[in-house]
C-alpha cells in the first residue's frame, strides 16, 4: 500500500442524518478526490450508517481524504482498511437460451448462482472480491450477458 | 413555554448573548422579523445588501471575538450572502447565518424565491442545517453557535422553512449539547510538546510563524510572553497582523508573496520553524519545493487536517494555540535566548539590506504614505479594515499594528467589498475606536450601497480611497507578466466620489496633497461621520517586494534602490 494512486478502501461510519451523503461525496468532488465505488447502508441497531469507499490515491492523499472527513460533523469515524475481507456483487441478466448450466457453474466458482428465471431471461448473482468480479465478468462475455449491475464494495477489518 | 418557531430564534439569539443583528427580511424570514419588531435584547443593523450583512457580521466578530449573527431571506436572499459565508469559511471566522426558506410543503416545486440553500451552502460552510421541525430548532441553535465557535472557528448555516417559523412547540434552550461526533481535540499532546521545546532549545535559527489562528484562539498575549521569554525572531502572516505590536524587537515583519525582505530570507534561513495557527497558505510559502528547505517543522493547529497538509510537520501538535503556547511558556525556562544573539543579526542585517520602505514623489501622494500617516495620526486609535488589492497589502505592510484583532480583511478568499461593510461591524463591536477602511477604486464600489446603512446607523465609517484610476493590482501584474497589456483594469471613468457619499447623507473630500489628506482626516475624525476620502494617489505604484506566484520565497522582486534609479 505505498505505491501512489493505490487503490484503497475507507470506512466511514456516520450519524445516520438527512443529507449526510452529500455531505461526504461533495467533499470528495468539491477537493478533487476520487470515488471508485461507494456503499451505503444503516449499522443495524445504531444511530449510524456505515459508508464504504473504494478510492485511488497516494498516501498522502489518504491521509488528507481522512482527516478532511473526520472534520465533518457528522463523521464519528474513518478508517482505511489494510487487512480486510472484501466484497462487490454483481447481477447479469441472460437470455435464457444461453448455456445456463455452464453459467452457474461458473457463478458457483464466484460464491454465486442463478437466482431468477423468467419467461426469457434468466439473472445470475455473485458476490466476491473485486478484482474477481472483473474476472467473472469477463468470462460471461461469452454467454452475452444483456445487463450488467454491479454494487459497490464493502468491506471489514479482519 | 409554547412558543413559535420564530420567537424561539429571537429567544436563542438573547440567550447566546448576541447584541447585534445584521440582515435584511423578505418573505420568507418574515415570521422572524415580526419577533424582531417586538423585541428589544439585541439590536437589528439593517445593511442594503445581503453580502453585505454576512461581512459586517464577520467584522463584528474578528473586532469582538464573539459568535457574528447575520439573518437573510431565501432565494436570492441567500445566494447573495454566499460570498460572505465563503469568506468566513476561508478565515475561520466564527458565525450563525440564519436563513429563510420557503414553506416545507412548497420545498422541491421550485417555488417563489426557493433555492436548495443548504445545497449550496454546504461547501462553504463548517455546518449547515435545514430544520425541518420547530421541535428541532433550540438544539439545532444552540449547536450553530457552539460549532461556529469551538475547534477551528467557522460560518454554521441554518435554514429555517417559513411554516417551522410559525410552528408552536415547547421552548427549553437548557440543553446539555451531545455531540458525540464532535470533539474537538483542543489540549495539545504533552509529550509532543515536551519534544518541541527540546527541538527549540536544540536549534540554531528557530522562527516563530504566526498565523491567523493565534488571533482567533486569543492567544496573542500570550504568544507575546513566550516570544519575549524565548527571544525567538517571529513572522506573523497578513492574517496574522497585530499578534505582536509593531515595535515588538522581535517582530521581524509579514511573510509570503508582499512581506518583507528580511521575514522571506529569515523563513529561507531559519533550522527551526515553530508555526502557530498557520496553514502554510501559498501565498505564504512560494513554490512548496524551495521553502524553507533546511528546517525542522513544529506545527500547532487546532485543525488535523491542516498540519501536514503542504509541509510535513515533524512535530505536529493538535491543540488550540492558546493551551499549548501556555503549556510552551510553562517549559519555556529550559531556552536559553542569548544563543540565537548571532541568528538575529542575520536577520537584522537583512532588514538593514532591503528595508520596507517606498519611494517618496514631490508629484504626487504615494499610498504607503496614507497608510503610514493615518498610522501616525490614529495609530493605536483606529480599527482597521480593508478591502482586497493593492491598498490591502500596503495597510498589512505599512500600518503600524499595536494589538490582535485591530486589523479586519479578506484574506483567504480575497474579497472586494469586502471592506466597507467589515468596517461597520467593527464599528458596531467597538465603537470607542475610530474605524477606518483603507479601499481601492475598484473595490469600493463593490457594495457601495451601505453608505446608506452606515449613514442611517450612525457607524461612522472613515473610508479612504487609494484611487490610482486602475484596478491596481491586477494592473500590476498586467505590468509585470502580462507585457503592460492592461485589459479592462482602467478605471478612468469615475463616479465623483465627493458627490456620492453626500447623495447618501455622508460627507466626501477629494484631497491630492499631503496637507489636504491631514486635514480631511482631522476633520472626518471630529466630525465623527461616514466618509469618504478620495486620495489621488500615484498610478503605476507596485506593491513591493513580490514573490511572482509560484515563485521561490527567497527570490523577490525588490524595490529598487533611490541611486539605482
Amino acid at each position: 500500500m505505498t505505491t501512489d494512486n493505490a487503490r484503497r478502501v475507507i470506512s466511514v461510519i456516520v450519524v445516520n442524518e438527512a443529507s449526510v451523503l452529500s455531505r461526504i461525496t461533495d467533499l470528495f468532488s468539491g477537493r478533487g478526490y476520487n470515488i471508485s465505488s461507494l456503499t451505503v447502508a444503516p449499522i443495524p441497531d445504531t444511530k449510524y450508517s456505515r459508508i464504504t469507499i473504494a478510492t485511488l490515491g497516494s498516501v498522502k492523499t489518504m491521509e488528507q481524504i481522512t482527516k478532511q472527513l473526520h472534520k465533518l460533523i457528522p463523521v464519528l469515524r474513518v478508517y482505511e482498511h489494510e487487512d480486510m475481507v472484501e466484497k462487490e456483487m454483481a447481477l447479469v441478466k441472460f437470455d435464457i437460451t444461453e448455456n445456463l448450466s455452464d453459467i452457474n457453474t461458473i457463478c458457483e466458482a464466484y460464491n454465486g448462482k442463478i437466482v431468477n428465471a423468467g419467461e426469457t431471461t434468466v439473472i445470475a448473482m455473485v458476490a466476491d472480491e473485486p478484482k474477481r468480479i472483473d474476472n467473472f465478468l469477463n468470462s460471461m462475455k461469452r454467454y452475452n450477458p444483456k445487463e450488467i449491475v454491479r454494487s459497490g464494495a464493502v468491506a471489514l477489518e479482519r | 413555554m409554547q412558543i413559535s418557531g420564530a420567537q424561539m430564534v429571537i429567544e436563542a439569539l438573547i440567550a447566546e448573548g448576541v447584541d447585534t443583528v445584521f440582515g435584511y427580511p423578505g418573505g420568507a424570514i418574515m415570521n422572524v422579523y415580526d419577533e424582531i419588531y417586538k423585541q428589544d435584547g439585541f439590536q437589528h443593523i439593517l445593511t442594503r445588501h445581503e453580502q453585505a450583512a454576512v461581512h459586517a457580521a464577520e467584522g463584528y466578530s474578528k473586532a469582538s471575538g464573539k459568535v457574528g449573527v447575520a439573518m437573510i431571506t431565501s432565494g436570492p436572499g441567500f445566494t447573495n450572502a454566499v460570498t460572505g459565508l465563503a469568506d468566513a469559511y476561508m478565515d475561520s471566522i466564527p458565525l450563525v447565518v440564519i436563513s429563510g426558506q420557503v414553506p416545507m410543503s412548497l420545498i422541491g416545486t421550485d417555488a417563489f424565491q426557493e433555492i436548495d440553500a443548504v445545497g449550496i451552502s454546504r461547501s462553504c460552510t463548517k455546518h449547515n442545517y435545514l430544520v425541518t421541525d420547530a421541535k428541532d430548532l433550540p438544539r439545532v441553535l444552540k449547536e450553530a453557535f457552539y460549532i461556529a465557535s469551538s475547534g477551528r472557528p467557522g460560518p454554521v448555516h441554518v435554514d429555517i422553512p417559513k411554516d417551522v417559523t410559525a410552528q408552536i412547540e415547547e421552548f427549553n434552550y437548557d440543553i446539555e449539547l451531545d455531540l458525540e461526533t464532535y470533539k474537538p481535540n483542543v489540549k495539545g499532546n504533552p509529550r509532543q510538546i515536551k519534544k518541541a521545546m527540546e527541538a527549540i532549545a536544540s536549534a540554531k535559527r528557530p522562527l516563530f510563524y504566526l498565523g491567523g489562528g493565534v488571533i482567533n484562539s486569543n492567544a496573542a498575549y500570550d504568544v507575546r510572553e513566550l516570544v519575549n521569554k524565548t527571544q525567538i525572531p517571529a513572522v506573523e502572516t497578513f492574517m496574522a497582523r497585530g499578534t505582536l505590536s509593531h515595535d515588538d524587537k522581535y517582530l521581524v515583519g509579514m511573510l509570503g508573496m508582499h512581506g518583507s525582505y528580511a521575514s522571506n530570507m529569515a523563513m529561507s534561513e531559519t533550522d527551526l520553524i515553530i508555526a502557530l495557527g498557520a496553514r502554510f497558505d501559498d501565498r505564504v510559502t512560494g513554490k512548496l519545493s524551495e521553502f524553507a528547505k533546511n528546517a525542522g517543522v513544529i506545527h500547532v493547529d487546532i485543525d488535523p487536517a491542516s498540519i501536514s497538509k503542504l509541509v510535513n510537520a515533524d512535530f505536529p501538535i493538535v491543540g488550540d494555540v492558546k493551551n499549548v503556547v501556555n503549556e510552551m511558556l510553562a517549559q519555556a525556562d529550559s531556552i536559553d535566548g542569548s544563543r540565537y544573539e548571532s541568528w538575529r543579526e542575520t536577520i537584522e542585517n537583512f532588514d538593514a539590506l532591503h528595508p520596507l520602505t517606498f519611494h517618496e514623489d514631490s508629484e504626487r501622494i504615494k499610498p504607503q504614505w496614507v497608510i503610514q500617516r493615518v498610522g501616525e495620526l490614529l495609530g493605536d486609535d483606529a480599527n482597521i479594515s480593508t478591502d482586497v488589492g493593492q491598498h490591502q497589502m500596503w495597510t498589512a505592510q505599512f500600518y503600524p499594528f499595536s494589538r490582535p484583532r485591530q486589523f479586519a480583511s479578506s484574506g483567504g478568499l480575497g474579497t472586494m467589498g469586502f471592506g466597507f461593510p467589515a468596517a461597520m461591524g467593527v464599528k458596531s463591536a467597538a465603537p470607542e475606536k475610530v474605524s477606518v477602511n483603507f479601499t481601492g477604486d475598484g473595490s469600493i464600489l463593490m457594495n457601495v450601497q451601505e453608505l446608506m446603512t452606515a449613514v442611517e446607523k450612525k457607524l461612522p465609517v472613515i473610508n479612504i480611497i487609494l484611487n490610482n484610476n486602475f484596478l491596481g493590482m491586477v494592473r500590476q501584474w498586467q505590468t509585470l507578466f502580462y507585457d503592460k497589456r492592461h485589459s479592462e483594469t482602467d478605471l478612468s471613468m469615475q463616479p465623483d466620489f465627493v458627490k456620492l457619499a453626500e447623495a447618501f447623507g455622508g460627507v466626501g473630500y477629494r484631497v491630492s496633497t499631503k496637507e489636504e489628506f491631514d486635514a480631511a482626516l482631522k476633520d472626518a475624525v471630529e466630525k465623527n461621520v461616514v466618509a469618504f476620502i478620495d486620495v489621488v494617489v500615484e498610478r503605476f505604484e507596485n506593491v513591493l517586494p513580490m514573490v511572482p506566484a509560484g515563485g521561490s520565497l527567497f527570490n523577490m522582486m525588490l524595490l529598487e534602490k533611490k541611486e539605482d534609479k
